[in-house]
């Protein structure tokens, strides 16, 4: 049986039996990975910690015919042990991870993606800046990675340059007077310039934002992501905005 | 795919957690052989489970009347709830004799990604038997692991703001007895060390 090594984020856990888990991860190099990990509800077990949510390890598997199996698992950042301890972090995290289990494709390289939400659950576990933001600019950058990027400044349907008054998720983000469709919303300016700000990583202006932009972005952002994403994302009503 | 009652019986038995397709056929085969004597008995249990078994009005645990034996126990310590995720949890903590007061059962674990939040478990009926004022302590006792950390972060947060004065403490989680040091993985190791004691001397 072919045996393969990859960095990968640990996206999502079930219990199998009496003992084992079956490990949801993202993979850097073979994109989305399901294996079965051997005993780890047993708490000898060296490698339960290991494959929690949110833990970034390097992974060794054995390719199965329905389910690859792991054999050996080094901790390369054990971000999800850090995000657990605060509550806000915690939700946000699992949004973002529910996320990436949606987007991420299986077998296909997720380089672009691995690092994004790598950087994200960096940016929780070190509590970089406030867990709201980090959240919606993973989300923002992760649709835009997956070929849905939004546009926040000039009309998504024809280009004319911004700013523009009205956003509509299904065309795509700001659109201007002339292509607004009924039942668009009309943000406020500042609001269009914090997702800007999001998008791009300018941290700076995120941080200066007003909590009254910080929501309604957050609300513009979740309604962009389950448009895009078939199942939705369930963790995101969850999210604990303090 | 077998006739009619065997496979509605192997698909009531994968209907059960733990119990993949080829396990169900070899209990349902298994009890296929058994004396009809022994698969009575297994009927009655499961009946009698059923139609006796409650949850305990005050924690939540498995009871045969209203309360538990545990909190009906004038003997019990009534002044420290040790909350755990599940009644099979209160098993293993008695198990040790090391606990004199009662429990506080939340049926699971706060998981976003299974739309399981804090109102979906016994949070509430927790927060209600505080509201006395004769509970001095509460031990959070939740799994070690990352959804069970998690859920002990929100209890500790909420107690914390609403119930200023009253003890709350977490369980450690520490090296497993019997291990060798090192063979205890990196967030075991770093937990046990951040939960030291001082060696009195
Ligand atoms: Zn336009
Ligand atoms: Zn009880």
């Amino acid at each position: 049986m072919p045996l393969y090594r990859d960095e990968a984020i640990v996206l999502r856990t079930h219990k199998l039996g009496e003992a084992d888990r079956i490990i949801t991860m993202l993979t850097r190099g073979r994109g989305r990975v399901r294996a079965v990990a051997k005993g780890v509800r047993r708490t000898k077990s060296r490698f339960g910690s290991r494959l929690e949510p949110g833990m970034v390890v390097d992974v060794q598997c054995y390719e199965g015919r329905n389910l690859d199996t792991v054999t050996q698992v080094e901790t390369l950042a054990p971000y999800g042990d850090a995000i657990a301890r605060d509550y806000t972090s915690y939700t946000a995290a699992t949004a973002m991870l529910e996320t990436a289990l949606q987007l991420a494709e299986d077998l296909e390289p997720q380089t672009q993606q691995f690092l994004l939400l790598a950087g994200a659950l960096r940016s929780l576990a070190e509590r970089n800046h406030d867990p709201g933001l980090v959240l919606d600019a993973y989300l923002v950058r992760a649709v835009a990675v997956a070929g849905w990027a939004p546009s926040f400044h000039d009309c998504a349907k024809c280009g004319a340059p911004g700013p523009h008054r009205a956003f509509n998720v299904q065309a795509g983000g700001a659109v201007c007077s002339v292509c607004r469709p009924p039942g668009s919303s009309a943000p406020a300016p500042e609001t269009f310039g914090l997702l800007s700000a999001l998008l791009s990583g300018d941290w700076e202006v995120a941080a200066a934002s007003d909590p009254r932009h910080r929501r309604q972005a957050s609300g513009l952002v979740a309604a962009f992501v389950q448009w895009h994403l078939e199942r939705g994302v369930r963790s995101l009503r969850l999210v604990d905005r303090g | 795919m077998y006739e009619g009652a065997v496979q509605d019986l192997i698909d009531e038995l994968g209907r059960l957690p733990g119990v993949g397709p080829k396990s169900a056929q070899r209990i349902a085969f298994h009890l296929l052989q058994a004396d009809a004597e022994d698969v009575t008995r297994l009927v009655t249990a499961l009946t009698e489970v059923k139609a006796k078994v409650r949850f305990c009005e005050e924690c939540g645990n498995v009871a045969q009347g209203e309360r538990c034996r545990i909190c009906a126990d004038p003997r019990r310590d009534h002044s420290a709830i040790c909350v755990v995720e599940e009644p099979k949890d209160v098993v293993a903590i008695e198990r040790t004799r090391e606990f004199r007061g009662t429990y506080h059962v939340l049926g699971g674990a706060i998981s976003p990604i299974d739309g399981i939040g804090p109102d979906d478990l016994r949070v509430r009926e927790l927060m209600q038997r505080l509201a006395g004022g004769e509970v001095q302590e509460v031990i959070i006792a939740t799994d070690p692991n990352l959804e069970g950390e998690a859920t002990a972060t929100y209890l500790s947060r909420l107690l914390r703001t609403t119930v200023p004065d009253l003890a709350v403490t977490r369980l450690a989680s520490g090296l497993p007895v019997g291990g060798d040091l090192e063979y205890a993985d990196e967030v075991t190791l770093g937990r046990a060390f951040e939960g030291r004691r001082r060696v009195d001397a």
